[in-house]
């Protein structure tokens, strides 16, 4: 029987079963339609981020890390693009030939590189800051789970010269020493990004929005002078090895406007290249590290001795017989005077005269002017682990300390310090603050700490003490006056005085204006002597002619060659 | 009415047309402020690299030693100084 004839097909279907069909493939439709309009119309963030991500894309915008210049512009630190090569070990399975040529162009052991591919991470840095060219050449290799990721890395051109200075940045960019440290905030970029619309071969066709604006960093412009830093650099080592000495210092500071235009300590290193670094390679010794300075502290005792009347330039000290005992301790000279006035004491440099000067004033009088001239607190140039050096409360002393201190024993200072003090002499007696950046104005003036009439006899007695018959003859320049005072100290190791020694110079010319003022620090001299004038003097001599020459200041003398005696030249006692 | 129905259409269309030519004018324009954009940071990169290389040349350890060792300089001797007092007025 055909299929067609079947009785069966006779029958009536119920009607209802076709009406459920109906409203159930309309009940459908609604659904579907209520879905659609719910996703189209209320909650369509879903499929427009779907869609959006299609072709719309977030750029990364990278902000550059601002410059450090000189003080005529000229660039200290500058930040370039280099690349990183990264790679996902589980994606990057190189054939043997492609690792060896890996690792030849990235100049590493084909060992290690094999040894970071196996790390089980996921993600391993293989090298870090690679010039750009190379980075090239190793997209051209098409390595599989290898990749490449911009960074910056910053450039010291003047390298070793001014690595305490400005410090350096750590892998990041980011300031880790000196003023890359200090001026952090000004130098740090801020990044930024933004969407834009990107078409089939990937270019942007619209920008949609700026999410956050990249702020590159700012220029710093440093009162550094990149000459004079250059000449205290290439002075200080050279005498650092003719006297075999460990360490040593010098600072520049300008007389008429407080700016730091040379700051240079040796050992140093090379920011650009910091691997085997040693922590006394990195210490900014004029910033950090304190000293007890010696003799070129008399020149304040000797400043308020005439500042508060008692004693006048000529008034006459008796230093016989060579030695003055308080308490249970002596104080000597190295050269027995019977009678010396004030300003020979300054010349000669004797400890028993600034001592005596310094016992016919109170303790808080001595206290409170070496607090005025800054000593005992940190500078606060916002370097990083500046020291304050020591200056006990006045209360604490007793005699024996406080004819000490008059000549620079038992109170500590770091050179920056020392060198700040000295613009009281150069500066009628006012104390400016210092400055790390480049002034366009001159600063109005500071604190008055002496009167001027005072400093400007300090500042005549300075240059009897260069010149035949004072302490530091090595110290004169030609064509130039020059006035300064030495500092031999015994170096304090474990509460006790060493048999080592710590010579220094501070001083400035031309005494008629002064403009410049150096500051010499030699830490522990082991050849061709150890006093202040022989060690230091020199060194102060040789930076501050080339660099009045640098600057072109008018000569305040006749150009003649020096006398400097030797034989006869006084040295110095302690 | 059917005329004016026409116009509009022509108008509208035209309209259309114009309204795509200077969105795709527009995205060339973009892309091609963009190229520009990324030439001026490689050319400051470059710049910044060529500092360097000009502060590597000038540098006062270089400067000295050519200088000293081949054109024979030396600096002057206190004799040889002649300090010239510039008129003022």
């Amino acid at each position: 029987m055909k299929f067609a004839k079947s009785p069966l097909l006779d029958q009536p279907l119920p009607n209802w079963r076709a009406r459920v069909v109906l409203y159930a493939l309309l009940a459908g439709f609604v659904l579907l339609g209520g879905r659609s309009l719910y996703l189209q119309g209320f909650d369509n963030n879903f499929l427009q981020e779907k869609g959006a991500s299609r072709y719309s894309r977030v750029l990364e915008v990278s902000a550059t890390r601002g410059r450090i210049l000189d003080r005529f512009g000229d660039p200290l630190a500058v930040s370039t693009p280099v690349k990183s090569v990264w790679a996902i070990p589980e994606d990057a399975r190189l054939q043997p030939a492609q690792a060896r040529e890996l690792a030849a162009l990235l100049e590493m052991d084909v060992r290690e590189l094999n040894r970071k591919l196996a790390a089980e991470r996921e993600f391993v840095y293989i090298k870090r800051q690679i010039p750009p060219d190379v980075a090239d050449k190793i997209t051209a290799l098409k390595l599989p789970g290898v990749h490449l990721q911009n960074e910056y890395r910053r450039y010291y051109p003047a390298s070793d010269v001014t690595a305490h200075m400005l410090g350096f940045t750590g892998i990041d960019d980011v300031g880790q020493e000196g003023i890359e440290l200090a001026f952090e905030s000004t130098l740090a970029g801020k990044p930024g990004s933004r969407r834009v619309i990107k078409d089939r071969r990937g270019q942007i066709v619209e920008d949609v929005e700026s999410i956050k604006l990249p702020q590159d960093g700012k220029d710093v412009v440093l009162a550094l002078d990149s000459k004079i830093q250059y000449l205290a650099y290439t002075h200080l080592r050279q005498a650092i090895s003719e006297h075999k000495a460990k360490a040593g210092g010098i600072v520049v500071l300008d007389a008429r406007t407080g700016e730091i235009l040379a700051l240079t300590n040796l050992p140093t290193y090379n920011p650009n290249n910091r691997v085997r670094l040693a922590g006394s390679q990195l210490r900014n010794r004029a910033m950090t590290d304190t000293f007890e300075p010696g003799s070129t502290m008399k020149p304040f005792t000797v400043a308020m001795a005439l500042e508060k009347g008692k004693f006048r330039y000529d008034t006459p000290i008796t230093i016989s017989p060579g030695h003055l005992t308080i308490g249970t301790a002596t104080i000597s000279d190295a050269h027995p005077h019977s009678v010396l006035t004030v300003a020979q004491v300054i010349q000669k440099s004797s400890n028993i005269g600034a001592a005596k000067m310094a016992l016919s004033f109170p303790p808080e009088e001595m206290w409170s002017m070496f607090d005025s001239l800054g000593f005992g607190t940190p500078l606060k140039l916002g370097f990083p682990g500046e020291a304050g050096g020591r200056l006990r409360p006045a209360k604490s002393w007793r005699p024996i300390e406080q004819a000490t201190m008059a000549y620079g024993h038992g109170i500590s200072v770091t050179l920056m310090q020392l060198a700040r003090a000295y613009l009281v002499f150069a500066r009628d007696g006012d104390l400016v603050s210092l400055q790390l950046n480049r002034m366009d104005t001159p600063p109005l003036s500071g604190k008055q700490v002496f009167s001027a009439q005072t400093a400007r006899e300090v500042r005549a007695m300075l240059e009897m003490a260069v010149q035949p018959g004072g302490t530091a003859p090595r110290a004169q320049i030609s064509g130039y006056r020059v006035a300064g005072k030495t500092g031999t100290a015994l170096k304090v190791e474990g509460g006790a005085y060493a048999e080592k020694y710590v010579a220094s110079f501070v001083g400035f010319a031309p005494a008629s204006e002064p403009r410049l003022i150096v500051a010499v620090m030699i830490d522990e001299p082991s050849a061709g002597g150890y006093y202040g004038g022989d060690v230091a003097g020199p060194v102060f001599a040789q930076v501050m002619a080339s660099s009045l020459r640098a600057l072109g200041v008018a000569p305040d003398a006749p150009l003649r060659p020096l006398q400097v005696a030797d034989a006869i030249a006084v040295k110095e006692s302690m | 009415m059917a005329r004016l129905n026409a116009l509009l259409l022509i108008i509208a269309v035209s309209c259309a047309l114009g309204a795509v030519a200077a969105h795709h004018q527009a995205r060339k324009l973009v892309s091609e402020i963009e190229r520009e954009q990324v030439r001026m940071r490689a050319l400051e990169v470059e710049w910044g690299q060529l500092q360097l290389e000009q502060s590597t040349w000038a540098g006062h350890a270089r400067i000295e030693k050519i200088a000293r060792e081949r054109l024979h300089m030396k600096p002057p001797s206190p004799g040889q100084v002649i300090s010239v007092e510039a008129a003022r007025h």
